[in-house]
């Protein structure tokens, strides 16, 4: 796969939840090696974009389509396109008490492996990978023995999030308010594993409220979502334009 | 999407693995309960006089008795006159002396449901005693044990060669008079498996029984006696199948340990017994008595025990702990998917000086599935700096189904230390989804989960059970979630 080519196409997507609309006509394309960030107020349906495309089932896609490496995504089950190379970093990762995040990062992985064709790695191999990238995000060592999420700070649920992305090496990285919450370290340490996957051959589309991320991780492209729709993009310069106007300076008189 | 109509396709389509029926010339007795069917029972079995009297004054109790209405389970009432109480595969002889003499489609049932009874192919280090129906039809490695003096055989024969310990310990830990169950085990008990290990040798291997129910409306009694005399080990494995019926049968056994002073007898269960179909039709009634006394110094009895089939449970291994510093450990996982009801639990009796238990109990609940945790931990003013700890949780999934737990704690003397702590989680559509979205199915997510769960209590199992555990727990809740 070379830079330029089409990873994700997203075309007047329309979807909602329980009977409400959310999106609505939504459009996006998204190009190998390039960044993408999505910003708007809350409630804009940034998150509902996230979870139509990891295909969470109580959403529902009303109209439009969605292309992932010229596949139809919206016709996948959630664990096929992750094994196709979505990856979610959930705005609110969930604890799985019980299982320890050795266990679940190494069953993880080992499904993507295999079904891209590759040898499944056993307990050793999976603990050399894992700790070489935990030293990347500076977890700590007992990591990897805990329950996922069980008792994690904030900063530590979206520390996971990074650590589970960059032993998947996703194709495209959904990054759902992965800074929301951390402290200013946090954020440099979480930011610099996000640029470290930044590749040729890779997207990234990170969704966030705040300019302050982009500080860090600089996008390519930045789009404002307001009302279900993408009213406006631009290049690095429009996250600065919002930081200072406000979200109030583009959906003003659009209700 | 697909993944989902997979899952409910599963759940359509899943199919009990071990619910055959094998064609084998069966001899019975007429269907009903009285007086001529016992010594019908006992003359059969060519027993001797005191047991019969034994069985006969345990019926007699057992028609003032009332069937236990205290556990929260419902079901319509049991025709004890219509359940058939003796059911054996006919033999041309009284009990085969060895494999050879076992009819072959006994054999092939065995290897069927995977446990391959002839010796040289058996996995090393696990001897094996077979129930068919209400009969033990083989028993494997009995002269490898015997060159300790370890006894393992069939209950009637260890009557007619064992006498003097048969009769100095059975009934010893569970009387007649116990329970309205055990009364009729006692009364209609026709096999089971005997076992002693005599002082100071540990049991070289694993010894097993192996129960399957197989005879249409009949029901299984059997009684189980295990005797670890001094400084004795022994580790047992228990493990039961039945046919899929749209009937419910009864299977009501009794199983009975006595440690004597520093001796350890570990007791390990897997129940797979049919558990009705997915509209909660047939199905077994496991209502069994288990119990064990910590009768010595130091002794220590430990129930671990996978629940995973059966409409109804009802069970409660327990350990009287009399000895002094005397151990009782219950580990539990008990699983309810469809419309299987289940209400087990222990009861810790401590007498002795410084004796200690634990307990932990973890209950999945599926379906339209109801599971209890009912648990007695009891401190005699005897016993002095008693100490116990229990644990109780409960793992939901879905929204039809229930979790219950009753804890009963009786104290009498203020230098014990009593802990009970329980919880109640459920695995939500957040967690499978996450799951999801990083690979793993659905099916695998919920068998994480659940496993997670569970692993105290599988980390108790003998390894080769712990795997078998934790694939039919899977197979227990494919479908579960769709
Ligand atoms: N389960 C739900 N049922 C009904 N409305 C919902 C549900 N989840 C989200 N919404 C609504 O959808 C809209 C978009 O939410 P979301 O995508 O989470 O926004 P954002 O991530 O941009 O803050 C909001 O108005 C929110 O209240
Ligand atoms: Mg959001």
């Amino acid at each position: 796969m070379n830079n330029g080519q089409i990873i994700l196409e997203i075309k007047n997507l329309h979807a909602g939840i329980e009977g409400k609309k959310i999106l609505k006509g939504l459009n996006l394309t998204i190009k190998a090696g390039e960044v993408h960030a999505i910003m708007g107020p809350n409630g804009s349906g940034k998150s509902t974009l996230s979870a139509v495309l990891a295909g969470k089932s109580e959403y529902e896609v009303i109209e439009g389509e969605v292309i992932y490496m010229g596949k139809n995504l919206l016709e996948m089950a959630p664990e096929e396109r992750a094994k196709e190379g979505v990856f979610l970093a959930f705005q609110y990762p969930v604890e799985i008490p019980g299982v320890n995040c050795a266990y679940f990062l190494k069953s993880a992985l080992n499904e993507v492996r295999k079904y891209r064709g590759l040898s499944e790695l056993d307990a050793i191999e999976f603990l050399n990978l894992a700790k070489e990238k935990m030293k990347l995000l500076e977890l700590p060592e007992d990591f990897l023995k805990r329950s996922v999420n069980e008792g994690f700070s904030g900063g530590e649920k979206k520390k996971n999030e990074i650590f589970q992305m960059i032993i998947l090496e996703p194709t495209l990285a959904i990054l759902d308010e992965t800074d929301s919450g951390l402290d200013i370290d946090a954020l440099r340490i979480v930011s610099e594993g996000i640029n470290q996957m930044r590749k040729p051959d890779k997207a990234q589309l990170v969704i966030t409220h705040y300019q302050r991320l982009l500080n860090y991780i600089v996008p390519d492209f930045v789009h404002v979502l307001a009302n279900g729709q993408i009213i406006k993009s631009g290049g690095k310069e429009l996250a600065l334009e919002l930081e200072e106007h406000g979200y109030d300076w583009l959906t003003n008189g659009k209700g | 999407m697909s993944d989902k109509n997979d899952i409910i396709e599963s759940l359509v389509k899943k199919e009990y693995k071990y619910g055959f029926y094998t064609d084998v010339e069966t001899e019975t007795v007429p269907p009903g309960l009285n007086e001529d069917i016992i010594r019908l029972i006992s003359h059969k079995k060519q027993e001797p006089e005191w047991l019969l009297e034994w069985r006969l004054k345990a019926y007699h109790q057992w028609i003032t008795m009332k069937i236990p209405t205290w556990a929260k389970v419902k079901y319509q009432p049991i025709d004890f006159q219509s359940i058939v109480y003796y059911a054996a595969p006919k033999t041309r002889k009284a009990g085969p002396k060895s494999l050879e003499e076992v009819d072959p489609k006994l054999l092939e049932t065995y290897e069927k449901l995977g446990i391959p009874l002839k010796e040289q192919e058996r996995l090393a280090g696990v001897a094996v005693d077979a129930v068919f129906d209400s009969v033990s039809v083989a028993t494997t490695f009995k002269e490898k044990l015997a060159e300790k003096g370890i006894i393992f055989c069939a209950f009637s024969e260890a009557v007619r060669e064992y006498p003097e310990l048969v009769k100095k310990y059975l009934g010893s830990v569970v009387p007649y008079t116990d329970n309205f169950y055990a009364a009729l085990n006692t009364a209609v008990f026709s096999d089971g498996s005997f076992c002693y290990i005599p002082k100071g040798v540990r049991c070289p291997m694993e010894l097993s029984t192996y129960f399957r129910i197989n005879a249409s409306s009949t029901g299984q009694f059997e009684r189980t006696l295990i005797i670890a005399d001094e400084g004795a080990y022994v580790s047992y494995l228990e493990g039961c199948t039945a046919p899929m019926r749209d009937e419910n049968q009864l299977h009501a056994a009794v199983v009975e340990l006595v440690a004597l002073e520093n001796a350890e007898i570990k007791y390990s269960t897997v129940q797979n017994w049919y558990p009705g179909d997915e509209l909660g039709r047939g199905g077994i009634y496991n209502f069994v008595t288990k119990r064990g006394i910590c009768k010595g110094k130091n002794s220590k009895i430990s129930w671990t025990q996978v629940e995973t089939g059966s409409a109804i449970t009802w069970k409660y291994p327990s350990v009287i702990l009399q000895g002094d510093n005397s151990i009782g450990e219950f580990y539990s996982v008990a699983v309810t998917n469809n419309y299987q009801q289940a209400d087990t639990g222990t009861k810790m009796i401590h007498i002795g000086k410084n004796t200690r238990s634990t307990i932990v109990s973890k209950g999945i609940s599926a379906g339209h599935g109801q599971n209890s945790y009912r648990g007695l931990v009891k401190v005699a003013k005897s016993a002095i700096n008693a100490r116990n700890f229990s644990q109780c949780d409960s793992l939901l999934i879905g929204n039809k189904c229930g979790a219950h737990t009753f804890p009963y704690i009786e104290v009498r003397t203020p230098t014990a230390n009593v802990e009970h702590e329980a919880t109640t989680s459920k695995i939500g559509e957040d967690q499978i989804f996450y799951c999801n979205q990083r690979g793993v199915s659905t099916q695998d997510a919920i068998n994480m989960i659940v496993n997670g769960f569970c692993k105290e209590v599988f980390r108790e199992l003998p390894m080769e059970f712990a795997v078998e555990a934790q694939k039919l727990l899977g197979v227990s809740l494919e479908g579960s979630v769709g």
